[in-house]
């Protein structure tokens, strides 16, 4: 199953006012893994997500999706933003921001109807957010916005799955829903990929793992990278974690 | 003339007619596409927009070398759409924010036309010019073609609106996500902006350069109290501002000499203000009226935690208690053990209290948000 590359990134250079971002990263991600990206503030792992998204334009290098460019195969790559990147006061329900992941396969133009409000429905009850579907966004509490995102990219019935910081400020409990979520994506043969930030918790929740640091440190199977050697190199302190066998 | 009579004349005062059709339409206009500056936290975009105009219109009396709309309008066009794309521009390419790059153009292009102005001003047809009218607006010189504009320009809009509605909509939300889904947010982006550019270059003639931009803010802003639903809060701001169009039309027309323009503003910004305090649930009498209750309600939860407290220390916990444990930093008075007994959370007499079984099921789960279910 580890053998087909979802997503392949090659080269790939970006720099914010000169000063490199990311320097001449290559990375290769397994379908079917739930990954990863770890590494200091400032590492460049938002940027990484954005950069094969195509929000943030890379100086040089190229990403691929299942063999051929980014740009075609949109479709299949879906992307949960930070929480803190919208206005949550903008006049609209729960329901209505989980539908905007219908937009993209309706196209221009096509107004949702009753199959993507069904979507729609089905993925706020995957997340357990049903009951609020009617709620002003702003009404609802930060774990909830993050698992609104969650079910809008779930919608999207993507392939590939980008995250940012999904457990950025949520409690045990949600970040618990988060992961089941993220496990069953996987099960079902979804490559995710996660910008995280608890080190403690990448042996637990992840089967691979990248090392950013503005350049790539490792990438690879948690079992055999996730050590105190590439963290050290990582995070440029003597790093201990104790990982629970 | 009084308000009662401008209303009868309006029906039958060809010029009165047009004029406040012209202030409703731009009005209404002004506010469907307002609700769209304000949402994007562009608020000043259209303060810039209507500066940046100025120097077009100079530009093309110069050209022209007599006083011609189409014309004035076409340059304003031109200049208006330079300057916000300037804008644009300047905040992609640079580290400057947007309120830099406003304002700096909005003065450098407002300068640049009054820099003409007075270079017009010399010239010997310059009286005929009438330009400086566009800086504050003179809604008596509306004519019937000016109306048929803005009513295209309206409808124009209108029509984008409802076929771009969910490109518009997830735009103003979430526009790097948008760009993630395969649109190509810079032409809606465009064409959103276009469709104000437009909009205030149809309103400098009536409400002038300096005002222009309380025409797109002041109803957005007003409508977004009433409403957590998009497409009501346009709906509300469009109506809020033909509204204020008519209001501020009857109301100059009706007092000699005052000039349209600011009345209408002046109308608008009441809108504003009865919004920011009455509406529900956004208005400043509904937030008081919240925070009063919440905070009668916190004494009665702190009151009943009090008493939980002392109670399940007991083996039973109706066993009565005296009152005098009390002081008012426990919330205590006798108007909040009243009511607890009134919601049958307590009983008590004279001297002792005790709580229900009620008050001690709802005590215990007084903190607890999500109450798990076995």
């Amino acid at each position: 199953m580890k053998d087909k590359i979802a997503v392949q990134v090659d080269d790939l250079t970006v720099a914010y006012n000169y000063k490199p971002v990311l320097w001449d990263v290559d990375l290769k991600i397994p379908e079917g893994v739930l990954m990863a990206v770890v590494g200091p503030n400032g590492a460049g792992k938002s940027t990484l997500i954005k950069s094969v998204l195509g929000i943030v334009k890379p100086l040089a290098g190229s990403v691929k999706v299942f063999g051929k460019p980014y740009e075609k195969q949109r479709r299949h790559v879906a992307y949960v933003p930070q929480k803190g990147s919208v206005d949550w006061d903008f006049p609209t329900t729960a329901l209505d921001v989980v539908t905007m992941g219908t937009y993209g396969r309706l196209g221009w133009m096509r107004r949702p109807g009753a199959k993507q409000k069904k979507e729609a429905l089905e993925a706020l009850e995957k997340v357990g957010m049903l009951p609020f579907k009617n709620r002003q966004i702003s009404q609802l509490s930060g774990g909830q916005q993050q698992r609104i995102f969650l079910a809008r990219a779930l919608v999207q019935n993507a392939s590939v799955y980008l995250m940012d910081e999904p457990f950025q400020g949520v409690d045990a409990t949600t970040e618990k829903a988060i992961i089941r979520i993220l496990k069953d994506l996987r099960r079902t043969g979804k490559t995710v990929i996660v910008v995280h930030h608890d080190l403690q918790t990448v042996p637990e929740y992840f089967d691979w793992v990248t090392f950013l640091n503005v350049k790539k440190i490792a990438t690879g199977p948690v079992k055999e990278i996730f050590n105190d050697d590439h963290l050290t190199q990582t995070y440029g302190i003597n790093y201990k974690v104790s990982i629970q066998p | 003339m009084d308000i009662q009579e401008y209303f009868s004349l309006l029906f039958t005062d060809y010029t009165l007619r047009t004029i406040t059709l012209g202030t409703a339409l731009l009005g209404a206009v002004c506010g469907m596409l307002g609700s769209f500056a304000v949402l994007r936290k562009q608020s000043l975009l259209g303060d810039a927009i209507s500066h940046a105009a100025l120097p077009g219109i100079a530009l093309a009396f110069i050209i022209m070398q007599t006083k011609n709309t189409s014309a004035f309008l076409l340059g304003a066009l031109i200049s208006g759409l330079a300057g916000t794309f300037w804008i644009r521009s300047i905040v992609k390419n640079t580290h400057l924010k947007s309120d830099t790059a406003l304002g700096l153009i909005l003065s450098l292009f407002f300068g640049f036309g009054m820099l003409l102005m007075t270079y017009i001003q010399k010239m010997p047809n310059a009286n005929q010019a009438g330009l400086e009218k566009y800086l504050f607006g003179q809604a008596a010189t509306l004519v019937e073609s000016d109306i048929w504009l803005m009513f295209w320009v309206t409808l124009g809009a209108l029509i984008i609106l409802l076929l771009f509605w969910k490109e518009f909509k997830i735009l103003l939300f979430d526009p790097e996500y948008t760009l993630t889904l395969g649109f190509n947010t810079r032409f809606i982006d465009v064409l959103m902006t276009s469709f104000m550019v437009l909009a205030i270059v149809l309103g400098l003639q009536t409400v002038g350069v300096v005002l222009m931009s309380a025409m797109l803010l002041a109803p957005a802003a007003a409508a977004r109290q009433w409403t957590d639903k998009l497409w009501v809060m346009i709906v509300l701001a469009a109506l809020f501002g033909a509204m204020s169009g008519i209001g501020g039309t009857a109301v100059s027309a009706s007092y000699n000499n005052l000039s349209t323009g600011p009345v209408i503003v002046l109308v608008a910004a009441g809108f504003v203000g009865i919004s920011f305090i009455f509406a529900p649930n956004r208005g400043l009498i509904a937030q008081r009226i919240r925070y009063v209750k919440n905070r009668n309600d916190l004494k009665l939860h702190k009151t009943l935690a009090f008493m939980y407290e002392i109670a399940k220390t007991h083996e039973d916990f109706q066993h009565p208690h005296a009152i005098k444990l009390f002081n008012n930093f426990q919330g205590y008075s006798r108007k909040s053990m009243k009511k607890l007994a009134e919601k049958n959370l307590i009983t008590f007499d004279q001297k002792m209290w005790s709580l229900t079984k009620e008050g001690f099921e709802q005590a215990a789960n007084l903190y607890n948000q999500n109450p798990q279910k076995p």
